[in-house]
């Protein structure tokens, strides 16, 4: 029976460790190496660095990456299927080109799958309602993009043109196992138990190491053999829609059905109801056995039929954030750090900023769950504290001010006011909307070198 | 008893959402969580953090819960001003619920 393995490079975030990837290409026998580099802020960031420099826009790493992966391709027999594109795909497969003709290497296609950036289009959705909101986009000022999650279409387009390399800008996570899934096997979309298989293989995959044992050791309950050098995943799904999650034998980490519980069930709401753009996912009655170790077999995934309507990530310029911190040590530390953000409150009140909104943490106290929860788990006074002040303001200058009287506390605070730092920056916030599936077409578009 | 002796946690988030799934270590344990860790308990134990609504998604078949809660990270990643604007320690503080 016709089985492909697909390797996760990379996980949702920008930057991610290396030798893992290569691992994966000597000893991974794998077919595709997906790299993952899109979180939910990542793209929106992206399109700023693009604004500020229309060469940029794409991963950091896509150099890095290219020039260790291009040259291997051929002779260890893979496809490189990345998000890396970010807010600048076409950018990001010229670099690759010239990538491979510094290195002299031949014979590969290069894919770009653009139509994700709807930001010009976003007039046209003024009056669509935000999620969780009661206002309309058109409420939002200072938008600087907006990215459809788009499906796997244009990634199985681009592999059925012959494409190497697929780079892509905001795919659902997902999509990126799910394009090279439905190439090989060239599954119906009415075939749910198998697209549903497909999904599963998705949603487990794209967090890489958060398969093999990342973000998931707790001594003494939990243990992960070698997190310094992990493995990342293996998926081998077969034409029948089997799949089994493993990873490169001897590496670090490990592969087992509690850690594909948890990952599973990770970032998402209704287990029966989980939507991507390539269908929604009934995984309510998933079931995981080991068939050796860290080999995890799961069956029972199914799909629901596709979605009518895409998620678009909007972008927006949201005012700005101070926060300023100061430590106190000794027995008395939160009652000193107490009295400092009192100080700092009061003056705020003398110089009369406005701040739309602030928080106060003792860090080393309540500053993940704040004081019910906290005092509840406390399990006895903590030495040292550190004061945290974080503000959020409509200018850069309100947020300078208030965040300079924390800077002021070495002279004119309690005892033993240390380590203060303080940082202002912009924030790029994110909201969603729906759009109708029709409105949105995706280009591909195949460069060979 | 701690949660945490009878069940293992991880917790993701999505917008202004946090989810935390439970697992119990021996599938047996599955019914005596489910009958004993309600989505009030939790609401009740977040009630400082999280603003909206905690909802319970039971899964048999791998013998786990996911607890969704919503408005529950300070308004989310990309604007919280908490230091964990993931909310991802969220699920250890679950963890050291007794029950």
């Amino acid at each position: 029976m016709k089985k492909i393995r697909i390797g996760c490079g990379s996980g949702g975030c920008a930057y991610e460790r290396m030798e893992p990837a290569l691992e994966l290409v000597m000893k991974g026998d794998i077919d595709y190496l997906i790299f993952e580099c899109l979180a939910e802020r990542t793209i929106a960031d992206a399109q700023r660095k693009k604004l500020e420099d229309p060469l940029k826009g794409y991963n950091p790493m896509l150099r890095e990456r290219m020039e260790v992966f291009l040259p291997l391709m051929k002779t260890h027999n893979f496809k490189i299927v990345s998000n890396m594109g970010g807010a600048n795909t076409s950018q990001a497969v010229t670099e690759i080109v010239e990538i491979a003709e510094a290195l002299g290497v031949t014979g590969l296609k290069i894919a770009a799958v653009l139509g994700d950036d709807i930001t010009s289009a976003l007039d046209q959705y003024k009056s669509v309602p935000l999620w969780n909101q009661t206002a309309a986009a058109g409420s939002l000022s200072d938008v600087i993009s907006a990215n459809v999650y788009l499906g796997a279409d244009g990634i199985l387009q681009a592999l059925d043109e012959g494409a190497d390399i697929v780079i892509t800008g905001r795919v659902a996570d997902p999509a990126l196992f799910v394009g090279p899934i439905l190439h090989e096997f060239r599954w119906h979309a009415a075939e749910y138990g198998k697209i549903g298989q497909a999904l599963l293989t998705g949603h487990l995959m794209e967090c890489c190491a958060q398969l093999t044992g990342g973000y998931y050791a707790d001594p003494g309950y939990k243990e992960v053999p070698d997190l310094h050098r992990l493995g990342h995943p293996i998926a081998e799904i077969n034409e029948a829609g089997e799949v089994f999650f493993t990873k490169v034998k001897g590496s670090g980490g490990c592969v087992t059905i509690d850690i594909c519980k948890e990952q599973l069930l990770y970032e998402i709401g209704d287990p029966s109801f989980y939507i991507t753009p390539d269908g929604i996912a009934d995984f309510s009655k998933v079931v995981f056995t080991e068939t050796e170790p860290d080999v995890i077999a799961a069956v029972g995934a199914l799909s629901r039929g596709l979605p009518e309507t895409y998620k678009v990530n909007i972008g927006y310029m949201n005012g700005y954030m101070g926060v300023g911190e100061v430590s106190f040590g000794g027995s008395n530390a939160l009652e000193r750090a107490e009295l400092a953000a009192d100080i700092i409150i009061k003056r705020w009140d003398i110089i009369g900023i406005k701040q739309v909104e602030s928080r106060i943490d003792y860090i080393g106290f309540n500053s993940l769950y704040k004081t019910a929860i906290s005092e509840k788990i406390c399990t006895g006074n903590s030495s040292e504290i550190r004061l945290r002040i974080a503000v959020r303001t409509i200018t850069e200058e309100d947020a300078l001010r208030l965040i300079r009287e924390v800077q002021c506390l070495y002279i004119n605070g309690p005892a033993g006011s240390s380590g203060i730092a303080s940082n202002v920056e912009s924030i790029l916030s994110i909201e969603n909307i729906s759009v109708p599936r029709n409105d949105i077409t995706f280009i591909v578009i195949v460069q060979e070198v | 008893m701690k949660l945490k002796e009878v069940a293992h946690i991880r917790t993701g988030d999505k917008g202004n959402n946090c989810n935390i799934c439970v697992i119990p270590y021996l599938e047996e344990d599955y019914d005596y969580i489910r009958d004993h860790l309600t989505a009030e308990e939790v609401k009740d134990f977040f009630q400082e953090l999280c603003q909206g609504t905690v909802t319970r998604y039971d899964v048999p078949s791998i013998h786990a819960f996911n607890f969704v809660l919503t408005e529950a990270l300070g308004g989310g990643v990309t604007r919280s001003l908490r230091v964990d604007r993931h909310g991802k320690s969220l699920g250890m503080a679950l963890a050291e619920l007794d029950i």
